[in-house]
C-alpha cells in the first residue's frame, strides 16, 4: 500500500508498511537525511519536522498517518539557509556537533510561527523538547531572541 | 569564506610540504624526478595552487569542539595566508604524517588537539613561508631579508612589488629539505592576524540546513541495513539462537551469529530494527561480570578505599604522606562516591561498510575518534593490508569519548555484516542498544585524608581511589605501553597543583568487568568531586573562606592566583544570598587554570536542586578561537551539570537497567543556570578547553548545598532523592 504526501513542495510517495516511522521514511527512502534519527520514542526531538504547518516528531509519527499532509523538513525550510532561524543560528555560532540541529531549528522555527514574540520562559518550555548534548542551550536561546529583534 | 573539500584537487601545478622529515615534494608537473623518486607518496600538508588557494590538511577528527578549524588555522597564521583563501582538507588516515604526537597515531581525545598540534603545525607553515620567500627573493633578485609578507603575499616594500601566493607557485623551485626554522623566527603573538580572532567554523553552515554529513547520512546504491543484538554482559556469547520469527519478517535476508551477539540484516532499516526485536537468544555465561550489581558494589568500593591492607598501585607522589599525617595535629577524613555515567552522544553509534565481492577491499564510512583504530579494526577483520580499506572521515555527531576506543566496535560491526552478504550495509545501533551496550566512566569511591600541622598549615594529603581500570578495558594496546598507569582513571588524583608538601594519590584497583571508557572530564570528573569537595570541607574545619582557602595553596602560581580572583569578583562571592547559597571551586587542567562558582537553591519538599547562576573564568594560554573556547565552556558546565544532578546508570546482573532517554535523563533547556563565562587568555602555550567546566560543576553544587544547609553531599549523581534523605 503506497502513502502519498507532500514533502518539502514535492509529492511523495512511499511503500513502506503504514506503521513504519515517518522518519525512516524520510531518511532512507527519500534520502533527505537532514532529519535526524537520536532517540526512537520521542524524548529528544532530533527527528523535529513540521507536518501541516506544526512540529511533530518524526519518529512517532506513522507514515500511514500523513498521507495528504504536508511535511517540511530542514531542506525544505528554506533553498538557501536564508531562514530568519537559520541566519540566527549561524551568526550566534549554535552548532558544535550539530547532530540535533536540524530539530533545534524546526522546533524554533514552530515557536517563532506561531508566536514571534516569546517570553524567555516561553523559549524555554518550548525548546526543553530537544536535547542537545553539546549543550548549545545558552546560544539557542540567543539565537531566538536575535530573531525576535531582527525579524 | 572557507570551503571544506574531501579530495584534494593535485592535477594543477601545486607544491605540497611533507611532515616526514620535512621533505618538500612536487604532486605533479615540473618536478617529475621528485615522483620518481617516491616522494610523492608523502602527503602534503599545504598546497598552494596558482589561482591562489591555500589548501590546508586539518589532521583531527571533528566531533563539535571545532578542532577542524582551529588547526589550519594555527598553520595559515604562520603561513600568513589570506583566511579567505584557505581550503581546509581533512587528512587522510596516515600516522607518519599527521598522527597526534601526544599519542603516536591519529586520535582525537583529551582536549589536546590544540596543545599537541600547536608547535609543528606554527613550524609547518613557516617552512612554506620561508620557501614562498625564498624564491620571491631569487625572482626578483634582491636579498631575502628585503621581504615581507601580508596575507597570501610576498611584499618587497623598497620596490613596492607583491607577488601573491598563487603567482609564486607557477614559478616556484622547492628546495629537496624544508629550510630549517627557530622558535625565534615564529612570529610573536602580538602580530597575529588569526590566532584570537573568531573565523566561522569551516562546517558550521552545513549543519543549518541539514547538508552535513554524519555516517549515519551514509547512502550508498544497493546498501542494505544491519541490526545487531549484543550479549548483555560483557563477554558472554550467544548460546542457542531462536531465528525463526526474525526470518520471516518482511525485508529480513539473513541472520548473522558473531562471537558478541547476533546481527540481523535487511532490505530496510525498519526491517532489520523489527529483525533483532524478533530475535530469541540464550547467552553463555562467559564473561566476569555476571551477578554484579552496582548499587551493592558501591559500599564495597568505599570499603575498599579504605581499607590500608589491599593491593593499591602508586599514582602520585611527594613527600611523604602517610609520615606525616602520623604526626598532624589535626587529621580531616572523607569518602566521596560516584555513580556510572553514559556519554549520549545524539547520534547513535553507527557505520557504513562496503566489503568487496572477494572480501580484498573494504571501503568505509565512519566518526571515530581515531581513523588509525578503525582502519586497523577495518583491516584486521578482513585480515588485509590497512591500505585495502577506502576510508571516509565522517563528522561525528558528539563523541565525549565514546569513539575512540581500541576496537571501535560498532565500526567492526558494519564490517562484519558488510563482509557476510558482501554488499554495503549500514549498521545502526537503536538509543537502546546505545545505552544497554554502552561503556561508562566508572563506579569509583574516594577516600581521603588531610592533616594540618599545630599551627593550621595544610601538611598531608592522602587519595585513593577505587575504581576500573578504564584503560585496561577501553586500551589494553595504550595500557600496555604505559606499563599498566591509568592515567583516564586516575589523572589528577594526588591534585599536584595545591601546595602540599606531603601528597600521595593511589590506586585501588578493582575489576568488576563492567564495559568502561574514558567520558567528558575524564579522570577529573570524579577526582575534582573528591578533591574540590575536601578541599571545602578543610576550609571549613579552618574556619578559612573556602575560595581564600584555595588561592592559599596555589599562591606561588599567579595565573591560578588571578583566575581565582575573577571568579571571587564575578560572582560576588562574598555577598550573601537570601534563599541560595555559593559553592567555589578550582581545579588546574593540564595546565588550563579554571575557577567556577555556582549558586545553588534548593526545594526542601522534593530535594530538587536547582542551579541558578555559574560564573566561571579560564586562563588557558593563548586561545585559537575565543568564542569557541566561551562555546566548550557552555558546553562542559552543562555536561558537568547532568554528571552532578541525574545521570546514573545501574548495573543488575551484569546488565545495563536503564535504556533511553526516559529513564536516563540529561540537561535540557529547563534545567540549565545563567552562564556568565570570562576566557583570559595568556601568552602560554595553548591548552585544553574542551571540557574544562566539567568535573568543577559537581563539586561547585555540593559546597553550595553544603554552605546553604550545612550537610555535605559525597554522591553523584546528587538526585533530588539523594538530597531529600540526606538533609534528614
Amino acid at each position: 500500500m503506497s502513502t502519498s504526501f507532500q514533502i518539502n513542495g514535492k509529492t511523495a510517495h512511499s511503500d513502506a508498511p503504514p506503521a513504519t516511522p515517518l522518519l525512516w521514511v524520510i531518511r532512507e527512502e527519500l534520502k533527505l537525511t537532514g532529519t535526524k534519527f537520536g532517540c526512537g520514542t520521542g524524548l529528544c526531538g532530533a527527528c523535529m519536522v513540521h507536518i501541516d504547518g506544526r512540529r511533530a516528531f518524526s519518529c512517532q509519527t506513522q507514515v500511514g498517518q500523513i498521507a495528504g499532509k504536508t511535511v517540511t523538513t530542514i531542506e525544505g525550510l528554506s533553498a538557501d539557509s536564508s531562514h530568519p532561524v537559520q541566519k540566527a543560528w549561524l551568526a550566534e555560532r549554535v552548532p558544535q556537533c550539530g547532530y540535533c540541529q536540524s530539530g533545534q531549528i524546526m522546533s524554533a522555527a514552530d515557536l517563532l510561527a506561531r508566536n514571534p514574540k516569546p517570553s524567555r520562559a516561553q523559549i524555554v518550555d518550548h525548546m526543553s523538547a530537544n536535547i542537545c548534548r553539546c549543550g548549545s542551550y545558552p546560544r539557542i536561546v540567543r539565537a531566538i531572541e536575535r530573531v525576535m529583534q531582527e525579524g | 569564506m572557507t570551503i571544506a573539500i574531501r579530495k584534494m584537487d593535485v592535477s594543477r601545478r601545486t607544491f605540497m610540504v611533507g611532515a616526514a622529515g620535512f621533505t618538500f615534494t612536487i604532486a605533479s608537473g615540473l618536478r617529475a624526478e621528485a615522483a620518481r623518486s617516491g616522494d610523492v607518496a608523502l602527503s602534503p600538508w599545504v598546497t598552494i595552487s596558482t589561482d591562489d588557494t591555500v589548501a590546508i590538511m586539518s589532521p583531527a577528527a571533528e566531533m563539535g569542539q571545532g578542532s577542524l578549524t582551529s588547526l589550519p588555522l594555527i598553520l595559515a597564521e604562520e603561513l600568513d595566508a589570506d583566511w579567505a583563501k584557505v581550503r581546509i582538507v581533512v587528512a587522510p588516515p596516515n600516522d607518519a604524517l599527521y598522527k597526534n604526537p601526544a599519542f603516536g597515531y591519529m586520535y582525537t581525545a583529551g582536549s589536546n588537539a590544540v596543545t599537541s598540534y600547536f608547535k609543528p603545525l606554527r613550524l609547518f607553515g613557516a617552512q612554506v613561508r620561508k620557501v614562498l620567500l625564498a624564491n620571491a627573493a631569487s625572482h626578483w633578485d634582491v636579498p631575502v631579508a628585503e621581504l615581507t609578507t601580508g596575507p597570501n603575499v610576498v611584499i618587497h616594500e623598497k620596490t613596492g612589488r607583491r607577488l601573491s601566493y598563487g603567482e609564486i607557485a607557477a614559478f616556484a623551485d622547492v628546495p629537496a629539505k624544508a629550510p630549517e626554522v627557530a622558535e625565534s623566527e615564529l612570529k610573536s603573538p602580538e602580530k597575529f592576524r588569526l590566532i584570537g580572532k573568531d573565523v566561522m567554523r569551516v562546517e558550521l553552515p552545513s549543519k543549518v540546513n541539514g547538508t552535513a554529513q554524519y555516517a549515519i547520512d551514509v547512502q550508498v546504491p544497493g546498501m542494505l541495513y544491519g541490526a545487531i543484538l549484543r550479549a548483555p554482559v560483557e563477554g558472554a556469547a550467544p548460546d542457542k539462537v531462536d531465528d525463526a520469527k526474525a526470518k520471516s519478517i518482511a525485508g529480513v535476508l539473513q541472520v548473522v551469529r558473531l562471537p558478541y551477539g547476533v546481527g540481523v540484516i535487511a532490505q530496510t532499516s525498519w526491517a532489520a530494527f523489527d529483525g533483532k526485536e524478533a530475535l530469541g537468544v540464550t547467552w553463555t555465561h562467559t564473561g566476569k561480570a555476571w551477578g554484579f550489581d552496582s548499587r551493592k558494589a558501591l559500599p564495597e568500593f568505599a570499603k575498599a578505599a579504605r581499607d590500608m591492607s589491599l593491593p593499591t598501585k602508586l599514582w602520585a607522589k611527594q613527600g611523604d604522606a602517610p609520615a606525616a599525617l602520623q604526626t598532624a595535629a589535626t587529621i580531616v577524613e572523607a569518602d566521596y562516591h560516584n555513580d556510572l555515567v553514559y556519554h549520549a552522544q545524539m547520534e547513535p553509534l553507527n557505520a557504513v561498510a562496503s566489503v568487496s565481492p572477494n572480501g580484498d577491499a573494504c571501503e568505509l564510512w565512519c566518526g571515530v575518534q581515531s581513523k588509525t583504530i578503525a582502519v586497523t579494526v577495518a583491516a584486521s577483520a578482513l585480515k588485509i593490508a590497512p591500505d585495502k580499506i577506502n576510508y571516509h572521515d565522517m563528522l561525528m555527531g558528539g563523541g565525549f569519548g565514546r569513539r575512540g576506543h581500541r576496537d571501535e566496535e560498532y565500526v567492526h560491526d558494519a564490517v562484519v555484516l558488510s563482509n557476510a552478504v558482501k554488499k554495503p550495509v549500514k549498521v545502526m545501533w537503536t538509543r537502546e542498544d546505545d545505552v544497554h551496550n554502552g561503556r561508562f566512566n566508572p563506579l569509583s569511591a574516594h577516600f581521603l585524608r588531610a592533616g594540618f600541622d599545630a599551627s593550621g598549615q595544610l601538611v598531608a594529603f592522602h587519595h585513593r581511589k577505587a575504581c576500573d581500570e578504564v584503560t585496561a578495558f577501553q586500551d589494553p594496546v595504550r595500557f600496555e605501553r604505559q606499563k599498566g598507569r591509568d592515567g583516564i582513571a586516575y589523572n589528577g588524583l594526588d591534585a599536584p597543583y595545591y601546595e602540599i608538601a606531603n601528597r600521595l594519590g593511589e590506586a585501588v584497583p578493582r575489576e568488576t568487568g563492567l564495559r568502561t571508557s574514558s567520558l567528558r572530564g575524564i579522570a577529573h570528573l570524579t577526582n575534582i568531586f573528591a578533591i574540590e569537595s575536601f578541599m571545602d570541607e578543610l576550609a571549613l574545619k579552618r574556619g578559612a573562606d573556602p575560595a581564600a582557602f584555595r588561592r592559599e595553596l596555589v599562591k606561588s602560581n599567579p595565573r591560578a592566583v588571578h583566575i581565582i580572583d575573577t571568579v571571587s569578583r564575578m560572582a560576588d562571592w562574598e555577598k550573601k544570598r537570601d534563599d541560595s547559597a555559593l559553592g567555589f571551586t578550582y581545579m588546574n587542567y593540564s595546565g588550563t587554570q579554571i575557577a567556577l562558582a555556582a549558586e545553588v537553591a534548593l526545594d526542601r519538599k522534593t530535594g530538587a536542586l536547582q542551579v541558578r547562576n555559574v560564573w566561571t573564568a579560564l586562563d588557558p594560554g593563548i586561545a585559537v578561537q575565543p568564542d569557541n573556547v566561551v562555546a566548550q565552556t557552555e558546553s562542559s558546565i552543562v555536561y558537568g551539570l547532568g554528571f552532578a544532578l541525574f545521570e546514573r546508570i545501574t548495573i543488575e546482573d551484569g546488565a545495563v537497567e536503564e535504556s533511553g532517554f526516559y529513564d536516563y535523563r540529561v540537561p535540557r533547556m529547563s534545567d540549565i543556570p545563567q552562564m556568565h563565562i570570562e576566557v583570559i587568555p595568556t601568552h602560554n602555550h595553548p591548552t585544553g578547553v574542551g571540557q574544562m567546566a566539567t568535573p568543577l560543576m559537581a563539586p561547585a553544587i555540593a559546597n553550595a548545598v553544603a554552605r546553604l544547609t550545612g550537610v555535605r553531599l559525597r554522591e553523584t549523581p546528587m538526585t533530588a532523592e539523594r538530597v531529600k534523605k540526606a538533609l534528614g
